[in-house]
């Protein structure tokens, strides 16, 4: 658990999103995996909520610094242990201050806020979730400790390797669009699907990841047929409208997110090797676990891409996309297609699912619910139903959500992009690569 | 052993609850805009945030009356429609509801944000602002602040009663407002512009200016239903994901979207159902009926429940309740 503390993990985003993942980190570690036990943990078998954090300055750990947890009339006290880490019990959920003592940090250190009178007391509220984060700004100029440059290069890759993913995951929406005419919201719980079964593999049978991926991507492809033999297939041939097909895959949406939180629980947990320092290569921030996740994003659709150009099949689902009514007339079984687009679709989002748990990075109930907005936005600023335009569209908005980071709060690196996304729709309603005409 | 009274009595309550008329509210709205005009708004929730937060902020921020506060809010909904509709009402239908729901989510990170904190109180939202609203109580002029008014399950303070007497006021009043518009030549057009938008074109109608006014009359009654929503609570941000929309969306197939009583009844169905549902669960696993579920898990069936309710519906009985299967919504 030492070393994962030592990973620059913030280089992502803002330290404050930063200290979020580092919670669902420590969570899911001392859930699953039976590390030394280095941080300092006070009552946490006595009481279901816990109050965590980490105290470290620019990566580097302190130890032995001194922390109040109080509210409610109940108080303790904790050091953080070799790792930076502590930890706490707490009886209930509700407001509790945490107070930092500054003369058990090192010489010359002090928390830093400048929004905050007194920076070294931080008030926290457990929510629903019965766990908080409660993290101190120490030192002084860190974030101005990388260079511009250097920050702007890695957000473009970071912006890269999620734009890919996001690719992933917006060809599968658009395929089945294109075929079906279907908006599928339920397209999120295919992403979630991937990760989730990974983990089940992985982490749960204890399967080696190189065994569990392929079996989770099997199992997403089954998924995806599943949805389209169990339900869609049936509504199609019932005659039933696309707006009310939208409304069936959102209700179907809900009902799928919940029942995987009834399973995995609201907490997040952590892939093998997902935050495994050793695989840092130290340059531009990048692990090889990124390197690897764009290598496979760029060959899965150069495979795609290569389907659809150049394959019978791949011109056959470009006819279906296009007009449906005149494939069938010339010879090409429509259900075939639309079957093997859905096959497709679950694989490529259950991929992205897994990507996006190393990304993140974390397996959660609704890690595709996240993204699913994002997903949209790429499909339609590139343009409904066009494969390349949903590709074209992810990398913008993969870009634009890591790279506004460096001008806006990261808390709100969402909304750059779907404010993109209503601009575009402004001044070219078709997207970036679709036709006029198919606008209506 | 479950009690069976302080179930069927806590479901009874939902019949009057505030939330059920906040609900109806924002349900008659978006029948406004899907049922009667076609459009798919999936960013209801954007409107009843705005509403909220239009109302807390103009009361705490600038220290605004009731009356003006309330107009800060409505104001808020009708510029929000506007910018929606500019780009998206000339586009096909799936435009809007991406655009609606992207717009609705982009309000809520604007409101959660920490940039924002000393306005919107970021995660943690605003409470407080109910001074005002609690001083216009004319039940005070009859009865002190703490009396208990009321017979059966429904015993409230003066406060409570005057929430409830607020809301359904206003459901009653759009509700009749709807009625007569779409009575109207002006409804008749609108429902024109569901079945067969070029036919009302042809006919010289500016069908964009018609959708315009249907998106911001019902994303009126949208803020409207955001402030009866914080009469009772505190305004959080968290409250307004897109799940709020889709309860939404099932409240009205439930009832039927091109109605008038639809809505409403919906809305009270849903809540008296979804309250005797997950209050039954949770007393089941509690007495250890159903061992396989924790009391976590209990929480979340309602929303399995829901989900899987909205699919049926519109796979079955399409037109809803009391809808009429002539008049669907969705034709295309």
């Amino acid at each position: 658990m030492a070393h994962a503390a030592s990973r620059p993990l913030h280089r992502r985003a803002h330290r404050r999103f930063a200290a979020v993942l580092l919670a669902g980190l420590v969570s899911a570690l001392t859930l699953s995996i039976a590390a030394p036990a280095s941080a300092e943990e006070i009552g946490l078998d006595e009481f279901d909520n816990k109050i965590s954090g980490l105290v470290e300055l620019a990566d580097q750990p302190l130890a032995d610094v001194q922390l109040v947890v109080a509210g409610g009339g109940f108080s303790v006290e904790v050091v953080s242990g070799e790792d930076g880490r502590w930890a706490v019990g707490v009886p209930e959920r509700g407001e509790y201050t945490v107070t930092l003592n500054e003369e058990t940090l090192p010489e010359g250190i002090a928390v830093i806020d400048p929004e905050l009178e007194q920076p070294n007391v931080r008030t926290i509220t457990v929510g629903q979730s019965g766990s908080a984060v409660a993290n101190f700004f120490i030192g002084q100029g860190e974030r101005n400790t990388v260079s511009l440059l250097d920050q702007v290069v890695e957000r473009l890759f970071n912006g890269l390797n999620f734009g890919l993913l996001l690719a992933l995951a917006a060809i599968g929406l658009s395929l089945v669009f294109g075929t079906t005419g279907l908006s599928n919201f339920a397209h999120a719980e295919l992403i979630t699907f991937g990760g989730l079964m990974t983990l089940l593999f992985g982490v749960v049978f204890g399967l080696p990841i190189w065994l569990a991926i392929p079996i989770a991507l099997i199992l997403s492809a089954a998924m995806g047929y599943i949805n389209d033999a169990a339900l869609w297939k049936p509504l199609r041939k019932k005659g039933v409208g696309l707006i009310p097909m939208m409304i069936v895959s959102i209700g179907l949406s809900l009902a799928v997110r919940y029942i995987f939180q009834m399973f995995v629980g609201g907490d997040t947990q952590q892939l093998p090797g997902a935050t495994d320092t050793g695989l840092e290569i130290g340059l531009f921030g990048l692990s090889w676990t990124d390197v690897a996740s764009m290598g496979v994003s760029v060959l899965v659709l150069l495979a795609v891409a290569y389907f659809l150009l150049r394959t019978r099949l791949g011109k056959a689902t470009r006819a279906v996309s296009d007009n449906p009514a005149l494939a069938a007339a010339s010879g090409i079984d429509v259900d075939r297609v639309i079957r093997i687009v859905w096959i497709m679709s679950g694989a490529l989002a259950g991929l992205s699912g897994i990507l996006w748990a190393y990304f993140r990075p974390g397996v959660s109930w609704d890690m595709g619910f996240q993204i699913l907005l994002l997903t949209f936005a790429a499909v339609t600023l590139g343009g409904l139903g066009t494969a390349f335009g949903a590709l074209v569209g992810a990398l913008v908005v993969g870009l634009f959500v890591e790279m506004s980071t460096l001008i806006i709060p990261s808390d709100m690196k969402y909304v750059g992009a779907l404010v993109i996304l209503i601009l575009v729709l402004l001044v070219r309603p078709q997207g970036i690569l679709g036709r006029k005409e198919r606008i209506g | 052993m479950i009690d069976w009274i302080l179930l069927f009595s806590n479901a009874a309550q939902e019949i009057i609850s505030p939330t059920t008329a906040a609900y109806a509210l924002a349900a008659l709205g978006l029948a406004i805009h899907f049922g009667f005009t076609g459009l798919l708004n999936f960013g209801q929730a954007g409107f009843m945030m705005l509403g909220a937060y239009g109302f807390a902020i103009a009361t705490l921020t600038f220290g605004w009356p009731v009356w003006a506060a309330i107009l800060m809010g409505v104001g808020a909904a009708i510029v929000f429609a506007l910018i929606l509709g500019i780009p998206t009402l000339r586009l096909r239908a799936d435009y809007l509801a991406i655009v609606t729901i992207a717009a609705a989510e982009i309000i809520r990170l604007l409101f959660t944000t920490n940039t924002f904190e000393s306005v919107t109180g970021s995660a943690d939202g605003l409470q407080g602002y109910k001074g005002g609203f609690e001083a216009l109580n004319p039940l005070l002029l009859f009865f002190d602040e703490k009396d208990l008014l009321g017979f059966g399950p429904w015993v409230y303070n003066p406060y409570d009663w005057w929430v409830r007497i607020f809301g359904w006021g206003l459901v009653a009043i759009a509700a009749f407002i709807t009625w007569r518009l779409f009575k109207s030549p002006w409804g008749r057009v609108i429902k024109g512009i569901r079945e067969d938008e070029d036919a009302v074109r042809a006919l010289g109608k500016n069908v964009y200016f018609y959708k315009m006014q249907s998106l911001v009359i019902g994303g009126v009654f949208g803020a409207l239903a955001g402030m009866v929503f914080i009469l009772p609570r505190a305004v959080v941000p968290s409250n307004y994901q897109t799940s709020l929309t889709f309860f939404i969306y099932a409240i009205l197939l439930l009832g039927g979207a091109a109605t008038v009583f639809g809505p409403i009844i919906g809305s009270v169905i849903f809540w008296v159902l979804l309250s005797f549902f997950s209050g039954f669960i949770a007393r089941a696993v509690e007495v250890g009926w159903l061992p396989f579920l924790t009391n976590v898990q209990a929480g979340q069936l309602r929303f399995i429940l829901v989900g899987v309710a909205i699919m049926l519906i519109v796979i079955y009985r399409p037109q809803g309740i009391f809808g009429n299967k002539k008049e669907l919504a969705f034709v295309k």
